[in-house]
């Protein structure tokens, strides 16, 4: 005789938004795993059309809190290359700083705030801070200095407001960036000794078989690019990407997923697959780091994409440093244009992952089409494909033990569900 | 010692940046965890108590149908309700669907809109339970967020400073975009709380605050036309994070009418 039953355990934490997961057993062999994203739709697709152009960086900020300088930074970009505008390498440089000071901020975030309670069965970064007062504390002045360089650059950390299409609406004066200069050695040695903290964390056995896929250059590590690396294909330009990846919709989700038109398979973005393709492009204290720290490269655990945030944020720290120490004030703070009728794609590496925008302008620079296709979305289905093979061997657990250590690996994505989604709540469906 | 406030942090439709506001508080953070239990704050904590809360901050507007009903739970276990931010006050971004064909902005995202659940609009939290406070920003501001926990911490009455950007900017000595640079601005309409940025960035104001107290909003549309501005430039500024801000809506409304007359008349 078969007996059915549903258990609803917690909902899942310490994520930005909020989702659920649905589990399902039938005789104690998982029949479905769904990662049930509810996103209340905000419809930016469709209220952009008919705006100015202008207007595009501070709406798509809108979509997400912890990563705006992403949405302005890849919606500029695409733009940008539909009005046909080269930005000047000076314009370009805080560009990037710009973007340092988000992933810095984003992922200090994440590391003490979010995952790292997890390796020591905390339930939150304010708990952690109780018994690591000084891990937890140095990685909160951390995340400060990235807000820092997102308030000097932009005014404020929350939506910045200085990005405009052709540049910046004002340029920083020297001595702006000078005074970060002491913090920002602070933090390139606060960021060491915290990635060797991480380090020493006892992580899950639980390599996969990904194809990464990321921003790839020849010399920089990718903030901006044109060229995709695949890890188990051909690498392609940003203007072929809906070429190559889609995204489709299951009922189970608002948030739409993606996958490879051509494979039909699953794909993992974000710091994994940016260390992993570009290591050997970071500055010399991350690059020598990536060699000491506890994992073997290429690395596909995706719990030790913490190891890889910390790497990336000795890397910006870097790369910041590097910025304000040779700056000179442009002579213009944005390229002048003149409106006209243009497709243009582009893609920039969020802190999660890829964020690819693509417009369409008439020719009073009014927006006719918008595709926006996130980090998470494009996660979301490799997040359902770990989870099925990590559950098996848990499942003689309790269903609460089960829910937490899906919840842990769903945590190690980062996953930014606010730009994808609403409620998670965690539910397993027992059929014996 | 008194026992610690407890405090809910919901979220509806929004981009989360109002939570993470909180969470920019770093060490005053750590300060504020000892005197206030987090006893619903799913973003920064896994432990969830159920209520009652003696203060609710509620980010987000309310734009599905669950939403209806999950907002009318929390109200009924909540002392203290604030709103925080252009979502939950205004409606916020996504508002900009109100007044469009909603049927065709689902089958412009969503292949299958049938397996999507949205109301038709985007609103404030204040059109669905009574609100106690409701702070303006989008975001909101870390230091003006800190001072409603203060203030609900030490029973004081809720205020912050309800004048225009306007005033802040000259205070700051910053010079004047629109009238050295001919930048439309809606500093002197909108509140203060932001610290007058756009302009510091030479750029005009967005109203990312709302409206402010005593608005001369038509003062401000015929002066800026006047000085060659367009109504079309001027209807994205107040169809913006704000758009569904009574002040903002309406006149937004009227200078879509004012550009459509301006178009035939041009025929």
């Amino acid at each position: 005789m078969s007996e059915s039953r549903t258990i609803r355990v917690g909902a899942l934490t310490r994520v930005e938004g909020e989702g659920a997961l649905h589990v399902s057993l039938n005789n104690n062999v998982i029949d479905r795993v769904e990662l049930n994203i509810y996103e209340p739709p905000r419809f930016f697709e469709a209220f952009l059309r008919g705006r100015p152009l202008e207007d595009v960086p501070d709406l798509t900020a809108r979509i997400c809190g912890i990563c705006p300088v992403a949405y302005q930074m890849s919606s500029a970009c695409a733009i940008e290359a539909a009005l046909e505008i080269e930005i000047p390498n000076e314009i370009h440089q805080l560009r990037k700083l710009l973007y340092c000071g988000e992933w810095i901020e984003s992922h200090c975030l994440h590391m003490h705030l979010l995952q790292a309670p997890d390796f020591f069965g905390y339930s939150s970064g304010l708990e952690l801070g109780k018994h690591f007062p000084d891990e937890v504390k140095r990685g909160l002045r951390l995340k400060k200095i990235g807000n820092q360089i997102l308030e000097v650059l932009g005014g404020r950390s929350v939506h910045p407001v200085n990005v405009c299409i052709g540049g910046f609406y004002r340029t920083p004066v020297p001595d702006e960036l000078q005074n970060l200069i002491p913090e920002l050695e602070w933090g390139l040695q606060a960021a060491i000794e915290t990635t060797h903290w991480i380090s020493g964390f006892d992580f899950p056995d639980f390599v996969r078989d990904y194809d990464l896929i990321s921003i790839s250059n020849s010399s920089d590590y990718p903030w901006f690019g044109v060229t995709m690396a695949s890890s188990k294909g051909e690498s392609f330009d940003v203007k072929e990407y809906e070429q190559v990846i889609c995204e489709y919709q299951v009922p189970h989700s608002t948030a739409l997923q993606a996958q490879k038109i051509e494979s039909r398979t699953s794909c993992l973005f974000g710091p994994l697959a940016r260390i992993n393709h570009s290591r050997d492009n970071f500055h010399p204290n991350a690059r020598k780091l990536a060699d000491r720290v506890n994992t073997q490269w290429p690395c596909n655990n995706p719990f030790q994409s913490i190891l890889a945030r910390g790497l990336e944020v000795v890397h910006a720290f870097e790369e910041a440093l590097e910025i304000c120490r040779n700056y000179q004030r442009p002579s213009e703070s944005r390229i002048p244009y003149q409106p006209r009728a243009g497709v243009g794609m582009a893609a920039t590496e969020a802190p999660r992952g890829t964020l690819f925008h693509h417009y369409e302008i008439d020719d009073a620079g009014l927006i006719q089409h918008a595709t926006i296709i996130p980090p998470t979305s494009q996660n979301q289905k490799q997040i359902e494909n770990d989870l099925r093979d990590y559950l098996p061997p848990l499942l003689s657990m309790e269903d609460d033990q089960v829910a937490q250590a899906c919840e842990r690996l769903i945590r190690s994505y980062d996953p930014c569900i606010s730009c994808a989604t609403h409620f998670l709540k965690l539910s397993i469906e027992r059929v014996e | 010692m008194p026992e610690k406030l407890r405090l809910g942090i919901f979220k509806f439709a929004s981009c989360d940046g109002c939570q993470l506001s909180l969470l920019n508080a770093e060490e005053e953070l750590l300060e504020l965890a000892e005197l206030v239990e987090f006893a619903h704050f799913p973003e920064a904590s896994s432990r969830i108590e159920s209520g009652p809360y003696d203060l609710v901050l509620i980010e987000g507007s309310i734009s599905t149908p669950n939403d209806l009903d999950h907002i009318q739970k929390i109200r009924r276990q909540t002392d203290t309700l604030v709103t925080i931010g252009a979502c939950a006050t205004a409606g916020g971004i996504q508002a900009l669907r109100n007044g469009a064909n909603h049927d065709e902005f689902m089958k412009l995202v969503y292949p299958h809109p049938e397996f999507v659940q949205s109301l038709a609009t985007s609103t404030p939290i204040s059109n669905h339970v009574s609100v106690d406070f409701e702070l303006r920003g989008c975001p909101v501001d870390t230091g003006q967020l800190l001072q409603i926990i203060s203030d609900k911490l030490h029973h004081r009455k809720f205020s912050v400073p309800d004048h225009s950007v306007c005033r802040d900017c000259k205070l700051q000595n910053i010079v004047c975009v629109s009238v050295a640079r001919g930048i439309p601005c809606l500093g002197p309409l909108t509140q203060a709380g932001c610290g007058a940025i756009c302009p510091r960035f030479h750029r005009g104001c967005y109203g990312c605050f709302g409206p402010c107290h005593q608005t001369n909003t038509d003062g401000l549309t015929d002066w800026l036309i006047k000085d060659g501005h367009s109504s079309a430039e001027l209807i994205p500024l107040f169809l913006n994070v704000n758009a569904e801000a009574p002040e903002f809506a309406r006149t937004g409304a009227q200078l879509m009418r004012q550009d459509s007359a301006e178009g035939e008349s041009h025929e």
